[in-house]
């Protein structure tokens, strides 16, 4: 017997649709952190003085961090939509015979998504 | 009167001639009803008696005859040439596993998964036959009976990346099987599977691409079973934690 | 066969990705294009927002928000890393991925403990 091995691609994720998409959504994670750091800097600034959080405002305020953040912000939704959307299989609810559908699941996390947002919003704009 | 034709791109490969494998058109005749399959037979009967290929049931049930057709992992019986026809249809072997023959894989890899996973009722003592049968509510039974539905026709070991590029992981059908008993009320055999099933080549080694569950013809969802295994084990581990003195 | 600790990074990585789930997405829009747009000047002005994160509860809050998903990013990529080909050197990865997560963690309770 003389088998013969096929070699893996290392584009093997660009030569369809469902892979390019998953390293997509790993690669959110990426824009996630950057933010946070982002974020973490904010706060550092803040606790420097009003000069400095001002400044790093206007920093952010610049056109590339800008881009970078609706970059972000759509790496983070997209984040959300697939993580709600995979939880069903991941948890899955029983009652008795029957499984809760994935829908009614995903619902309930997208409703407090929504509940959750409000609320903040609420805290840092109210008064 | 000439009856509409098709073409089937198909990839060969005879060892004891070939260095590497080649593909070979073929024309077939093209009827509305035929799968890849009948296309297949066609050529083993009227054109190329040398092409080799696994297939039985024909009918969706025996998992012989996955193979990559236009590059997705799909069973040839399954597969209907009304939705490529007019455009060509390219037939290879299944992805990740070594082709042995034409159409024909190297599945000794897959068997020797399925075995490691130990797939079978374990008790710590076997009930004797006075005591009568095992009984299990339709609720017990709704725990595991998705995972029972595996055909072992291997698309899923095609379709996953990460087995495509470590054949060390033990894959979705395999980690499936291990569920489906884990989660048999009748079963009692958890401790064992764990150093298989909770290892950094098996669950831990899944990224939940989830091409295995949209491939696979059974509706198994093997992502969904490695994903619980995960939790599982995780639930397993805090316990292990937390509570080390713990037996079971 | 040694007993696995992934179930601890792997339990991290779903905390992280549940909490940058609900979180992420409205607080990239408020710090990340509102407040430095000047939206709503008002709501972002030095000395309300110092008071808002100042709060025992508000920094607890921030804690979570940014050290679960460090984790869930140190998890997500070292694997999609070795997706993406990477063979040798996967421990050294590993320990890179989660050691920054633990690095911005211990950061991000330093800063929360100045302001």
């Amino acid at each position: 017997m003389n088998p013969y091995h096929r070699r893996v691609a290392p584009t093997w994720w660009l030569s369809q649709r469902t892979y390019f998409l998953f390293i997509v959504r790993e690669l959110t994670s990426v824009f996630i952190a950057a933010y946070l750091m982002l974020f973490l800097l904010l706060l550092y600034q803040l606790s420097v003085g009003r000069e400095a959080y001002e400044a790093y405002l206007r920093f952010l305020a610049t056109p590339g961090m800008l881009v970078f953040h609706v970059l972000a912000l759509t790496a983070a939704l997209f984040h959300t939509l697939t993580w709600f959307n995979l939880l069903p299989n991941i948890m899955v609810v029983r009652y008795g015979e029957n499984r809760v559908p994935a829908i009614i699941v995903a619902g309930v996390n997208y409703a407090a998504w929504m509940a959750v947002s409000i609320f903040i919003v609420w805290i840092v704009f109210s008064r | 009167m000439s009856e509409p034709t098709m073409t089937l791109e198909v990839l060969r490969y005879h060892p004891e001639q070939d260095q590497a494998p080649h593909f070979q058109t073929y024309e077939v005749v093209y009827r509305e009803d035929w799968v890849v399959l009948d296309a297949l037979c066609y050529i083993k009967d009227q054109m190329d008696g040398t092409l080799s290929y696994r297939w039985s049931c024909r009918m969706g049930v025996c998992g012989s005859c996955g193979m990559m057709i236009n590059g997705v992992p799909k069973l040839s019986c399954a597969t209907f040439l009304k939705d490529y026809y007019p455009a060509p249809v390219r037939v290879e072997p299944l992805a990740n596993f070594p082709i042995e023959r034409d159409l024909v894989i190297v599945l000794d890899d897959f068997m020797h998964k399925l075995t490691s996973v130990k797939p079978w009722i374990i008790r710590e003592a076997d009930k004797p036959l006075s005591e009568g049968e095992y009984s299990q509510t339709p609720a017990e039974l709704a725990r595991y009976k998705q995972f029972t539905m595996c055909i072992n026709c291997m698309l899923c070991y095609a379709a996953c990346p990460v087995y495509a590029l470590d054949t060390h992981f033990l894959g979705p059908a395999a980690i499936a099987l291990a569920q489906r008993y884990n989660l048999d009320s009748r079963d009692q055999g958890r401790q064992q599977r764990k150093g298989v099933i909770a290892s950094h080549e098996a669950i831990w080694d899944c990224t939940y691409v989830g091409e295995c569950t949209t491939v696979c013809p059974a509706n198994v969802d093997p992502a969904g079973a490695i994903q619980q295994a995960k939790l599982a084990s995780s639930l397993d581990w805090v316990k292990g934690v937390l509570m080390p003195w713990g037996g079971r | 066969m040694t007993k696995s600790n992934e179930a601890l990074w792997w339990l991290l990585f779903g905390a992280g990705g549940t909490v940058a789930a609900f979180l992420a997405p409205l607080q990239i829009l408020l710090t990340g294009i509102v407040a430095p747009a000047g939206w709503v000047r008002e709501a972002f002005e030095y000395n309300r927002v110092l008071a808002l994160v100042s709060h025992p509860v508000t920094r607890l809050y921030l804690f979570v928000l940014i050290s679960l998903p460090l984790f869930h990013w140190a998890h997500r990529f070292r694997f999609t890393l070795i997706d993406l080909g990477l063979k040798g050197g996967q421990r050294a990865v590993a320990i890179a991925c989660y050691g920054g997560a633990i690095i911005g963690a211990i950061l991000t309770a330093v800063v929360l403990l100045k302001l």
